[in-house]
């Protein structure tokens, strides 16, 4: 989500960029030139994945990553957010500097931190309705979810330090600590992008030894631990600078994608005792000794690990010129992969309002299925809203030439 | 497995046919296959049965309790069908039961809560309140492997019971992982779960109890304990497989 203008220019990123009015400075690192529709059409499906499972009781979500193996869209999220944002500031970087870059990745965390509260307000009402209309002896135990409802001063406070993060609400945080985390490592990346994948690693392990999360409130800490899936994300940025080209030999080796097959292979069957535990009797004691727990807070090696060779193989399977990338099917999904914060934002309050429909008027199969389609139908709809307003804004009464500082970055 | 489901299949056919015997009650509440993944033998149980005396315990939170009518929450209904399936067998059911207690702080009362009713079994409702206060889920495996090991070096059996399905709240308490870790600790530490989450959730999508619905009554919340009172009971009897003769067959 970290460069939903993007999105507009997806077409015609030849035209657009060179246009740029800033004068061109020497190339710190190399940067493909061409937007990779792959990364739209991915982050797009993720979207949806995310708000299909993040509607409770869904059978439609059955058909998410999460129930074949170890990863799920998270981890394409963040990977993929950390390659567009790579590639827009990278760029911006080169063309106008490190000051104007940095300030337009902290220009993009703050409008993160504002779709993040107007999330958490819509929440607040959901709740604060559930409060007043629930009655009943059976759950009085399950009514304490609201009892912060009755110190809203604390509460509201504590959900704007992003310390207070209901359910379903810890992906957005995490992605503005990521950004506001990340001018540093794109100075690094420009200049030296494989020292700067080896600094990210060191965070990631060096916090897994010591521990390291940012609290949370009322008690614990951060669902998705910043110190751990900042890796994904710089190693997303890491191969949109050149790092995917330096790896592209040792993805093409077949020795590499019958390990990816392999491993998925083996998670698709730890997996399947979670749904089967009558299943579990195979899985030998000495692998379930040491697999579990596998932590999605600390992002647990085994999931990168998934998530990697599902990134081989998907690589293997579409080509980055692959011709039905440009067919009208993909095109709903790309356009959400393209804007995708207003995209994600819709999700999660779609996603309220599938429960809804659910608890009120009927939660059988095909109303399930109905309530997933019209859902992920809004948000194609609503993406193709946004690139028409980007477009006719663009064709607006000032010259294109005035746009780009802005939509650059967001 | 299979094999128990299909005893619990013709149990229920056998039930429906012989004898209605709860009237008034939702004409069965029983759900093939979901009230436990897989019957982890109960040896202390069995023992406990063969000897005519068994102490079962349940440490819960506020779903193990109904308002101020303890007879109609599930533990009391609990004994009340063991007594119906077990005669001869002198039954009790002890509780240690408090609002808002995570499992962490539970664990903490195990040892003297154990030592005060010596039971053969304890049933252990636990998660709710963890999800509700977002602990640690690695704490809270923790707490569960520690309390199956208080109770197991007490001479006891454990059955884990797992959260209530609300509705209305399913939003706003992420439950999930810490059903999840439950069942991990169960399968690593030979725990049977009593599916109370999924149990509840088929009675909602069938329309057995409208768990929706808003009540200051206690009548359905009355029949929903009962129900599970007796399935909890079912598990027991299947999982102890005690000598056939200790159970009345009729039932």
């Amino acid at each position: 989500m970290g460069t939903d203008d993007c999105s507009g220019r997806s077409h015609d990123s030849r035209r657009l960029w060179p246009k740029q009015p800033t004068k061109e400075k020497r190339p710190m690192a190399p940067i493909p030139s061409e937007r990779d529709l792959r990364l739209d059409l991915f982050r797009g499906l993720a979207l949806w994945l995310i708000f299909l499972d993040h509607i409770p009781s869904n059978a439609v979500s059955w058909v998410t990553i999460r129930n074949y193996g170890f990863s799920d869209a998270t981890e394409i999220f963040v990977f993929i957010s950390g390659y567009t944002v790579a590639f827009v500031y990278g760029r911006a970087m080169q063309a106008s500097g490190f000051i104007v870059a940095g300030a337009r990745v902290i220009k993009r965390a703050w409008q993160i931190y504002v779709a993040h509260i107007f999330l958490f307000a819509i929440y607040l009402a959901e709740i604060s309705w559930i409060a007043q209309s629930f009655e009943n002896p059976l759950f009085t135990e399950e009514m304490g979810v609201l009892n912060f409802l009755k110190n809203p001063d604390v509460t509201i406070i504590q959900a704007l330090l992003l310390k207070f993060k209901p359910v379903n609400m810890d992906v957005l945080p995490l992605y503005i600590v990521l950004l506001v985390g990340f001018p540093p490592f794109l100075w690094l990346l420009m200049r030296s992008a494989n020292l700067a994948l080896l600094a990210s690693g060191a965070i990631y392990a060096v916090a897994y030894v010591l521990n390291w999360n940012l609290p949370a409130w009322p008690q614990g800490e951060w669902v998705f631990n910043p110190f751990a899936w900042q890796f994904l994300f710089i190693f997303g940025a890491w191969c949109a600078l050149g790092g995917a080209a330096r790896l592209s030999r040792t993805i093409g080796s077949p020795i590499t994608l019958a390990l990816a097959i392999a491993y998925l292979v083996f998670a698709f069957a730890i997996a399947m005792t979670w749904y089967f535990p009558a299943l579990g009797v195979y899985v030998p004691r000495i692998i379930s000794d040491n697999i579990y727990p596998i932590d999605k807070t600390d992002m647990d090696v085994l999931r990168v690990l998934h998530f990697l060779a599902l990134a081989v193989v998907t690589v293997r399977l579409v080509p980055r010129d692959w011709p039905a990338l440009k067919s009208p099917f993909f095109r709903p999904a790309i356009l959400c992969g393209q804007h995708s914060l207003g995209i994600f934002c819709l999700g999660v309050f779609l996603s309220f309002a599938g429960h809804f429909v659910f608890t009120e008027v009927s939660n059988r199969i095909p109303v399930q299925f109905l309530v997933s389609l019209v859902g992920i139908a809004i948000m194609a709809g609503a993406a193709w809203l946004i690139s028409w307003y980007k477009k006719i804004e663009r064709q607006g009464p000032r010259p294109p030439v005035a746009k780009p500082g802005f939509a650059g970055g967001e | 497995m299979l094999k128990w489901l299909i005893g619990l299949c013709l149990a229920v056919m056998a039930l429906g046919a012989s004898a209605p015997a709860f009237a008034g009650h939702p004409a069965d509440c029983r759900v093939d296959g979901v009230s436990s993944d897989i019957a982890f033998p109960l040896e202390h149980v069995k023992q406990a049965i063969a000897n005519k005396n068994l102490s079962i315990l349940v440490i819960g939170t506020g779903s193990s309790q109904l308002g101020g009518s303890a007879q109609n929450a599930y533990p009391a209904r609990l004994q009340a069908a063991l007594n119906r399936m077990l005669p001869g067998v002198a039954v009790t059911v002890a509780s240690d039961v408090a609002q808002r207690r995570t499992a962490d702080t539970m664990v903490k009362a195990f040892p003297p809560a154990l030592a005060a009713a010596k039971p053969n079994l304890v049933l252990w409702q636990t998660a709710t309140v963890d999800a509700i206060q977002a602990v640690d889920p690695e704490q809270f495996s923790q707490a569960l492997d520690k309390g199956v090991r208080l109770a197991r070096a007490a001479g006891a059996d454990v059955i884990f019971i797992n959260p209530q399905y609300s509705p209305r709240t399913e939003y706003v308490i992420a439950l999930g992982t810490y059903v999840e870790n439950m069942r991990w600790v169960a399968v690593q530490q030979e725990v049977p779960v009593f599916d109370r989450f999924n149990l509840m959730k088929a009675w909602y999508e069938r329309g057995t109890f409208d768990l929706y619905s808003t009540t200051k009554k206690l009548d359905m919340a009355g029949l929903v304990h009962d129900c599970l009172g007796r399935l909890l009971a079912d598990l027991i009897v299947e999982a102890a497989k005690p000598d056939p003769a200790a159970i009345e067959k009729s039932k």
